[in-house]
């Protein structure tokens, strides 16, 4: 490596006797202190890099809307409301709430986006012709899709024990299924007594 | 071993080269992950930071260093307001190191702290999940009047792990003072495949599908 050529052992010619052999002194330079410390450093920089920069999730909420005259309307129809519950366990129903809760469902993250994927299609399929909707139509260049969706309203409510994940979780859903329309409301004491009882009953399916 | 070696250093060299060094911070936080793909950005701005037990943390980043000045009124207008009592010093110290996770009682002798001994200050967080003593609001409130009309992003870092009435009572905070618009700190992550947002994103011309 460093070393320059020091023109070998025996290629010289053998001086006489009593002449004194001059002393070859290496010049090998002993790398082995300078490699530790090149490893030492890789490793740090290793371990204090920051590789993936953390990148921002738009999150809007709605006025305060006090006025229940300004307030939005969603039509039961095309409602979902999906719940947090502790664990990372999601319980959702769509339209209303049954007086029996007979369509309060139990699920996790990976089965709560088949539901939002279905209930989108059938929302979209059962969308009515109207004329406020072919003009947005127009407006996005004829994209169908752009407003048959329009009823489609996903309501997102933590309790008090889901986590911050699954909150954000749950609002990449959102973006992911593309929802247009979704907010976050707090939990209504009846759904949180339901999430309680399928619970307690082991029944996360 | 000389390739090795140039291997290693080739390495090295990479590593210094490509790293940006974590800023302090003052907890651990596990961010969740997201689809979304918006770049972090240095702007002026108020972070909130809750970690997995809960606490709040508030801090002020200014774009400009030249902007520490709003960082002294802040402190100064809330030391007035809620009369902490904080001398010139302690007010100098919040704008070396702009982060308070304490209640607003515990704010003087935590800034009285030197800056070498402050992390082994337990921080018990600011006070928002109880909705008739949110001390966030004022901060938030604060914030808002030093920056005087400037665009400022609302940031909030929460861990994995944080339950959800913390960052309520954050939003809470926020929406008291008409802020609805904020950044939520996420890791990137892909995008699964065969979604929707899989088409729109993967999709160089967007194309109409099939009714």
């Amino acid at each position: 490596m460093a070393s320059l050529d020091t023109g070998g052992g025996d290629s010289g010619h053998k001086k006489g006797p009593g002449v004194k052999k001059a002393k070859k002194l290496s010049t090998r330079v002993d790398m082995t202190p300078m490699v530790d410390l090149g490893f030492l450093l890789i490793t740090f920089f290793i371990f204090t890099s920051t590789m993936s920069t953390p990148t921002t999730m738009a999150l809007n909420m709605p006025k305060d809307e006090k006025d229940p005259e300004k307030q939005n309307e969603a039509k039961a129809s095309g409602a979902l409301s999906v719940m947090l519950g502790k664990n990372d366990q999601v319980y959702y129903y769509e339209g209303e709430l049954a007086p029996d809760a007979s369509n309060f469902k139990s699920t996790n993250f990976k089965g709560i986006r088949d539901v939002i994927i279905e209930k989108k299609k059938a929302v979209i399929a059962s969308h009515q012709h109207n004329a406020q909707c072919e003009e947005i139509r127009k407006r996005n260049n004829g994209d169908p899709n752009s407003c048959r969706d329009r009823d489609f309203v996903v309501v997102i409510k933590p309790n008090e024990e889901a986590t911050y994940k699954n909150t954000v979780d749950a609002l990449d859903e959102m973006t992911i299924n593309g929802v247009k329309r979704y907010a976050i409301v707090d939990i209504v004491p009846v759904e949180n007594e339901l999430i309680k009882k399928t619970e307690a009953s082991g029944g996360a399916r | 071993m000389t390739p090795f070696v140039d291997i290693a250093f080739l390495i090295l060299t990479f590593f210094i080269m490509a790293t940006k060094m974590k800023p302090p911070e003052p907890v651990e936080i596990t961010t969740p992950y997201s689809v979304s793909s918006k770049e972090l950005e240095q702007k002026d701005a108020l972070m909130i930071e809750m970690d997995k037990d809960g606490r709040v943390f508030f801090t002020m980043n200014t774009e400009k260093p030249a902007d520490n000045e709003l960082k002294y009124s802040l402190i100064k207008n809330l030391n007035q307001a809620r009369n902490l009592g904080l001398s010139e010093a302690e007010m100098r110290s919040f704008v070396k190191n702009p982060t308070v996770g304490v209640p607003f009682n515990k704010l003087k002798p935590y800034l009285a702290t030197p800056e070498e001994q402050r992390k082994t200050v337990k921080q018990e967080g600011i006070p928002v999940t109880d909705s008739a003593n949110n001390e966030l609001y004022y901060w938030v409130r604060d914030g808002i009047s030093v920056f005087s009309g400037r665009q400022i992003n609302y940031m909030i870092k929460g861990d994995n792990n944080s339950k959800y009435p913390v960052f309520k009572g954050i939003i809470d905070a926020l929406r008291r003072n008409d802020q609805n618009k904020y950044r939520l700190i996420t890791s990137p992550e892909a995008v699964p495949m065969g979604t929707d947002l899989y088409r729109t994103r993967g999709a160089s011309a967007p194309t109409a599908s099939a009714d």
